[in-house]
C-alpha cells in the first residue's frame, strides 16, 4: 500500500532560474507550505524553495507529528486550532492521503496543582474555540488502554485535560503532498542547494547566492530549521533563537490498538502509536544548545523508568530506534514570524518542538503576508519586534513538549 | 557528555546546568538595545562557544569551558 501511494506522488524537480519573485530557503514543512499557498491561495507561481539536503529531511522528519491546539495563551490557541482545521481538511485538499488520524490528546496531572493547570488550559482553549475539556480518573481508567492508575505510588492519576482534536499525520507524506501540489502550480523546488548569501542594497534584499549559481530576488524567506540563526547572520539580524537538540524514539510493533495520545508534565514525556504499530515516545529539549544530531542513551534511560510506570505494558517492548532534531527555541516558547528589519527578508523561525503542526497556518500566514504586504493578524503577536517591545508570549507549560 | 571540571576531574554532564556567557556584538551601541539583546537574543553559535556550567552534583562551584556545539562527539570537551 505504501509503495502504491509513493507511486501516486509525483514529484517534477525543476533547474533554477536567474530570478524570482519569492525565493524560499528551507524545503521543510514550512517551507513548502508557503509555496503552496503562495501558488494555490495568491496565484504567486514564481517561487523557487531551495532545500541543501532533501525535502523534508531536517525537522519536518524528525518531529513526533502530533497535531494538537492546546496551548495556553489565546494568541496560540488560535493560531494552531486553525492549523489543526486545515489538517483535517488537508487530505480532501492535496487528494494525498497523510494518514491523518484523530485520537485526542490526553494531559495527566498527577498533583491538585496540576488539576489547577489543566482546568486553566482546558477553559482557554474553549474560550478561543479549541475543544478541549477537563476529564476525572473514572474516565481515564475506563478510556486508556493499559494505564496504571498509580505509577511509581507517588504519581496517581488525579485527572487530565482531553483535547479532542489531538491528532497525528505522516510527516513525510504532509511535505510531499505540499511540495507536489506546490510543483504542479509552477513552484520550482531544488535540493543539494545551499543558500551561501544574501544579498542587500540599501536595507532591502536584492538576492541570494548559492551553491548553483546567483538568485535575484526581493522576498526571502527563511524557513530553516536549526540553522536559521546563520540566515539571519547573513542580512546582520538578530535572532532571539538558540538551537537544542530534541530525542525521540520509537519500540517495535506493539499488537494492540492504542489510540490516545499521552502527556504527563510530571513524568516528563509523551506518547503515541505510529500507524505502523511502534510505540513512539519523546520528552523535552537537551538542555544545552547544540547542533549535534547524536541520540543517547541517557535520554532513554531517563524516560524509560516512568513511562513503564505509567503503562507497564510497554515494558514488554524495545526500543527500535531513536534520532535527534535540533530545534530553534524562542526564549517565550512562541514562534517568532513575520516581517525583519531588513525589507524583503521574512523569517518563519522559533518552531522549537511544536513546529509540524503549524506547517499548514503557518504557511498560509506567510503567504498572505507576502501576498498582501500586511502581516495576518493571526501571527502578528508572534512578530520578531515583540521581545524589544516587551510583548513575549511565554507559554512554556503547554509547548515545551511535543 | 563528559565535562572536565577543574576540581572534580571527569563528570557527566547531569550532574551540570548550563549556564550561556552573553556576548552582544559591538555593532550593538544604543545601551537599551544592548540590555534587550542581552536578554533575548543570542549568537548560537555552531562551532566552539565559551560557557559557564554550574557543578550542582558536585563541587557547586561555576566553572568556565569550551564547548563544540556543532560536534557530534560529545565527550569533546575542554576546559577554557
Amino acid at each position: 500500500m505504501n509503495e502504491f501511494w509513493e507511486a501516486k506522488v509525483k514529484l517534477r524537480w525543476a533547474e533554477l532560474a536567474d530570478s524570482y519573485d519569492v525565493v524560499v530557503i528551507g524545503g521543510g514543512g514550512h517551507g513548502l507550505s508557503t509555496a503552496y499557498h503562495l501558488a494555490l491561495r495568491h496565484g504567486i507561481t514564481k517561487v523557487a524553495v531551495i532545500e541543501k539536503s532533501y525535502i523534508g529531511g531536517g525537522n519536518s522528519g524528525r518531529n513526533t507529528t502530533v497535531i494538537r491546539a492546546n496551548y495556553g495563551i489565546p494568541e496560540a490557541v488560535r493560531f494552531y486550532q486553525r492549523s489543526l482545521e486545515l489538517y483535517e481538511n488537508l487530505e480532501a485538499e492535496t487528494d494525498r492521503w497523510i494518514m491523518h488520524r484523530v485520537g485526542g490528546n490526553w494531559w495527566l496531572v498527577h498533583t491538585e496543582a496540576g488539576r489547577r493547570t489543566e482546568q486553566a488550559r482546558a477553559a482557554v482553549n474553549q474560550a478561543f474555540g479549541a475543544k478541549t475539556d477537563f476529564v476525572e480518573p473514572e474516565v481515564i481508567a475506563r478510556e486508556i488502554p493499559g494505564i496504571n492508575m498509580n505509577p511509581l505510588g507517588q504519581f496517581p492519576v488525579m485527572g487530565a485535560s482531553l483535547h479532542h482534536g489531538g491528532a497525528t499525520a505522516r510527516h513525510d507524506r504532509v511535505n510531499w503532498a505540499l511540495a507536489e501540489g506546490a510543483m504542479r502550480a509552477g513552484v520550482d523546488i531544488v535540493q543539494d542547494v545551499e543558500v551561501t548569501g544574501i544579498n542587500t542594497s540599501g536595507g532591502k534584499v536584492v538576492g541570494v547566492e548559492t551553491t548553483a549559481g546567483p538568485i535575484a530576488t526581493e522576498t526571502v524567506v527563511s524557513a530553516v530549521g536549526g540553522h536559521a540563526t546563520r540566515m539571519a547572520d547573513m542580512v546582520g539580524v538578530r535572532l532571539p533563537i538558540r538551537t537544542h537538540p530534541l530525542q525521540a524514539f520509537v519500540t517495535n510493533h506493539y499488537e494492540r490498538k492504542f489510540d490516545p495520545i499521552i502527556a504527563s508534565a510530571d513524568l516528563g514525556f509523551y506518547v503515541s502509536q505510529t500507524a505502523r504499530g511502534e510505540m513512539l515516545g519523546g520528552a523535552h529539549i537537551d538542555p544545552e544548545p547544540s547542533y549535534s544530531r547524536r541520540a543517547g542513551h541517557h535520554f532513554v534511560n531517563s524516560i524509560a523508568r516512568n513511562m513503564v510506570a505509567l503503562f507497564p505494558f510497554m515494558s514488554g517492548l524495545r526500543v527500535l530506534r531513536q534520532w535527534t532534531g535540533t530545534c530553534d527555541m524562542s526564549p517565550d516558547y512562541t514562534p517568532v514570524m513575520g516581517v525583519t528589519p531588513v525589507n524583503g527578508f521574512l523569517i518563519t523561525t522559533g518552531w522549537g518542538t511544536w513546529g509540524f503542526k503549524a506547517i499548514p497556518a503557518g504557511g498560509e500566514a506567510m503567504a498572505q503576508l507576502i501576498a498582501t504586504g500586511e502581516t495576518p493578524e493571526l501571527i502578528a503577536p508572534f512578530a520578531l519586534d515583540r521581545f524589544a517591545r516587551d510583548r513575549t508570549l511565554a507559554d512554556r507549560s503547554s509547548s515545551g513538549t511535543h | 557528555m563528559i565535562i572536565t571540571c577543574p576540581h572534580c576531574g571527569d563528570r557527566p554532564f547531569d550532574e551540570w546546568v548550563h549556564g550561556e556567557i552573553p556576548v552582544v556584538p559591538d555593532t550593538i551601541t544604543d545601551p537599551d538595545e544592548r540590555d534587550i539583546d542581552r536578554a533575548y537574543f543570542h549568537n548560537n553559535t555552531e562551532g566552539v562557544v565559551r560557557e559557564a556550567w554550574f557543578h550542582l552534583a558536585g563541587c557547586r562551584r561555576w566553572v568556565v569551558i569550551t564547548r563544540d556545539t556543532s560536534n557530534g562527539v560529545r565527550s569533546d570537551i575542554a576546559r577554557g
